[in-house]
């Protein structure tokens, strides 16, 4: 079976040894971790992963599978980028001097709906969201003019169904 | 003294000195009392500077709760490993933090792998230290976690209750597992306010999915409309104890039924329906026709590799069925056609009655005819050799016969386990104690301990080779210190035969490793004044089996046997089911 792109969530209760538990399911199975998130929910005192992972599908099958049955994992999914709203975020720190000699820099800018955080003497922090072919060409086209600092954050991202986990919570309530 | 354990007394005295009101009580106390609250009769460990606190209160406690000191950390978790799979209840095993705790590792992942209910304690450095490689400071948490079903740190006195009944209750409930809690020095001489209540829910873990009846009601119409049907068992039936739903099913389907090593003994050898052991040395028939009947319906088992043999050549003519407690295996080895999710017990109570009265004689004849064969081919010289050298198989013989097959048989890991799983004969459910998933030498000696204690009025006799016998012989020590009557036979072969088996059938017979000079066994048996008799020859057989079975106390028995006998039927490893061969 061929390797797809797969975006799991994992609805947790927060707990400090749940990121080794998760990670080395992915590690036995010798699968790369593309991008990992983890954050607070929508939900008081439940957290939430974002693993991004290019794996066949019947192979993200099992993997859920052996995620949902560790004890503090509250809930997990699998999903195709069509069946989600996802993004990245990234920071760019450039030169100072190039915002002014470089008048194209500010059109690149403005253009792929960057942002400038900050601009000092030295340098200028640009931060930039959305898709992950959106900052690689961002980062293309100012990679010409030096990049002093890149960093890019993993995928967060929400489902365009519902999740059910508050409800699956209450019905532990009752 | 050490600075660490300078600091451990300081620590325990000004403790004492603030002893002010009766219910308030240190954490070790604490857990003493959260284990006699969880039934806790015995216990097996080891103690070292990270966990004396609770030792001194084991010490106070010593009339209402058994500590069992092993002689190796690795044999406390598979004595407490015995003790859960004989009886069905929890095990308990303790050690210390560093070597103490890494020692049960062995034990733990066995247990993780054939779901084995275990509550492991260790002790842990003060949590002000953590992350400081202080002495005897190592990452158990992070070492054990690949290896439990779940575990966790605790460095306050007061989560111990709460955690330690999570912990009984995760271990024990659903697909059994070992659960592992460290607990930090701080935490255990800490006073707090004891208060215990049982743990029977925890929200984010289902640990039994419910069995869903119109499933059930479709795995019923398919077996009702099968022509050759055929149902493979694995321990979950035991778990669940499903036993006698298991042979009722058996029985109004007229299903012929095998079994995976773990699930032996549920049905009793002798039940016509019963055809034997599938897997790697299991059964010619059942082996062989898993490639031929037009139903599978897998029961508690989790079709390891070691049963299937190559997945794309397994039951592919069949639809599947699997009845199964744990989501994460359905479909994980083999797809299966309709999916029973639930607890064994009640899903088979539920097919119980849908199911239609019927038997297949043609079908079952097949069987016959295929045992005919292996009996001829194998099982005929390995239970009524000819040959000079005896043979392990009838040494197995000889323990039915004269145990009635109602003994436990706690085997280790080798040529012995496969002869000891295939021949010995059960009546009683939970009597096949040995280490299937892991598959770990050294588990048969320690676990016998467990099995007996848990179960002092059944006969426990470990079957071991003289390889895995040295792994933990050790615990000779604690048979002896404890008086375990045990009754352990050595069936020595002078190799590690499993393995040498592999190089003579694979390897050309480069025998590379796998001799062994041994020592005198049974000087060492004295040595630890365990009553202990070598046999060399068939004629002395009988009579010291005999001796051994009327032994009162703890006995060790040694048979020499053949040197290169090989175990069959096998299917060699990554060849198909139907691929089994004979010699
Ligand atoms: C701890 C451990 N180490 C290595 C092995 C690999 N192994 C499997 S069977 C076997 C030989 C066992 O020899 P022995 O105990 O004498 O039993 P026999 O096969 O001769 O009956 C070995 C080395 C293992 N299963 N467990
Ligand atoms: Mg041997």
């Amino acid at each position: 079976m061929e390797k797809q792109l797969f975006t799991v969530s994992i609805y947790t209760e927060n707990n400090i040894g749940l990121l080794n538990r998760i990670s080395a399911i992915f590690q036995r199975r010798h699968i790369n971790i593309e991008s990992l998130n983890t954050s607070a929910s929508e939900i008081e005192g439940v957290s939430r992963f974002t693993i991004v992972v290019s794996v066949p599908e019947e192979q993200i099958k099992k993997i859920i599978g052996q995620i949902d049955k560790q004890i503090e994992v509250i809930k997990a999914y699998y999903h195709r980028d069509e069946d989600t709203i996802y993004q990245e975020s990234c920071l760019f720190k450039i030169k100072s001097d190039l915002l002014f000699e470089e008048r194209q820099i500010q059109n690149i800018i403005k253009e792929s709906n960057a942002r400038i955080v900050t601009v000092n003497k030295e340098f200028f922090v640009i931060e930039k969201s959305g898709k992950r072919e959106e900052i690689e060409l961002l980062y293309r086209e100012l990679s010409v003019f030096g990049i002093m600092q890149f960093t890019r954050s993993g995928r967060i991202s929400v489902t365009k169904d519902e999740m059910k986990i508050s409800k699956m919570l209450e019905a532990f309530n009752q | 003294m050490d600075a660490n354990t300078m600091k451990e007394t300081q620590a325990i005295q000004v403790n004492k000195k603030s002893t002010k009101t009766t219910h308030r009580i240190t954490g070790s106390e604490a857990i003493i009392r959260c284990l006699i609250a969880e039934g806790v009769d015995i216990l097996y460990g080891y103690p070292g500077g990270a966990i004396m606190p609770v030792y001194d209160e084991l010490y106070k406690y010593q009339d209402k709760i058994h500590h069992v000191l092993t002689r190796h950390e690795q044999c406390a978790a598979h004595a407490a490993q015995g003790y859960a799979r004989i009886s069905g209840r929890v095990g308990v095993a303790m050690a210390t933090s560093g070597p103490g705790a890494t020692n049960l590792i062995t034990g733990i992942a066995d247990a993780q792998i054939d779901s084995t209910p275990m509550v492991c304690i260790t002790g842990q450095v003060f949590s002000h230290l953590l992350g400081s490689d202080a002495f005897q400071e190592t990452d158990i948490i992070g070492i054990s976690t690949p290896v439990t079903k779940w575990n966790h740190q605790i460095t306050k006195a007061s989560e111990i209750p709460s955690v330690i009944a999570k912990a009984f209750y995760i271990a024990k409930s659903g697909r059994p597992g070992p659960v592992l809690i460290d607990i930090t020095k701080d935490a255990q001489v800490e006073e707090f306010d004891f208060e215990y209540e049982k743990c029977t829910a925890v929200r984010s873990y289902n640990p039994v999915p419910t069995t869903n009846p119109e499933t059930v009601a479709k795995a019923a119409d398919l077996i009702n409309s099968a022509k050759n049907p055929m149902i493979v068992w694995g321990q979950g039936v035991i778990l669940a104890e499903a036993e006698n739903e298991l042979k009722a099913v058996i029985e109004k389907s007229g299903v012929p039924a095998a079994w995976t090593i773990l699930g032996a003994s549920a049905i009793p050898t002798s039940h016509p329906l019963n055809i034997g052991m599938v897997g790697m040395h299991g059964n010619y028939a059942p082996n062989k026709l898993t490639n031929e009947c037009d139903v599978l319906i897998a029961i508690g088992m989790r079709f390891d590799d070691r049963v299937t043999g190559k997945l794309d050549t397994y039951a592919k003519q069949a639809k599947i069925i699997h009845f199964e407690i744990d989501p994460a295996e359905v479909d994980k080895n083999v797809k299966s056609d309709i999916a029973v999710l639930g607890d064994a017990k009640e899903s088979l109570r539920q097919l119980l009655p849908l199911l239609e009265e019927k038997s297949y004689p043609q079908w079952l004849q097949k069987f016959k005819d295929l045992y005919a064969i292996e009996f001829e081919k194998v099982i005929k010289n390995d239970l009524y050799p000819t040959k000079e050298g005896l043979t392990m198989g009838e040494v197995l013989k000889e323990i039915n016969i004269q145990t009635k097959a109602e003994a436990a048989i706690v085997s280790d890991v080798g040529q012995h386990q496969m002869i000891a799983c295939r021949y010995a004969e059960f009546n009683t459910t939970k009597s096949n104690i040995t280490s299937g998933g892991l598959g770990t030498m050294g588990f048969a000696l320690p676990a016998a301990i467990g099995a007996k204690m848990a179960a002092p009025d059944r006969e426990v006799v470990a079957i071991i080779g003289d390889g895995g016998y040295q792994m933990t012989i050790q615990e000779l020590g604690t048979i002896f210190q404890q008086r375990v009557p045990v009754k352990i036979v050595v069936l020595n072969n002078e190799f590690l035969g499993m393995v040498r088996q592999w190089q003579q059938l694979f390897f050309d017979k480069r025998y590379a490793s796998t001799e062994m000079t041994n020592p005198d066994f049974v000087a060492i048996a004295k040595g630890y004044f365990i009553e202990a008799k070598k046999v060399t020859k068939r004629d002395e057989l009988k009579e010291a089996v005999a001796e051994m079975i009327a032994c009162d106390g703890p006995y060790f028995l040694e048979v020499c046997v053949e040197k290169e006998d090989n175990v069959f039927p096998m299917i060699p490893a990554g060849a198909s089911v139907s691929d089994v061969r004979l010699s």
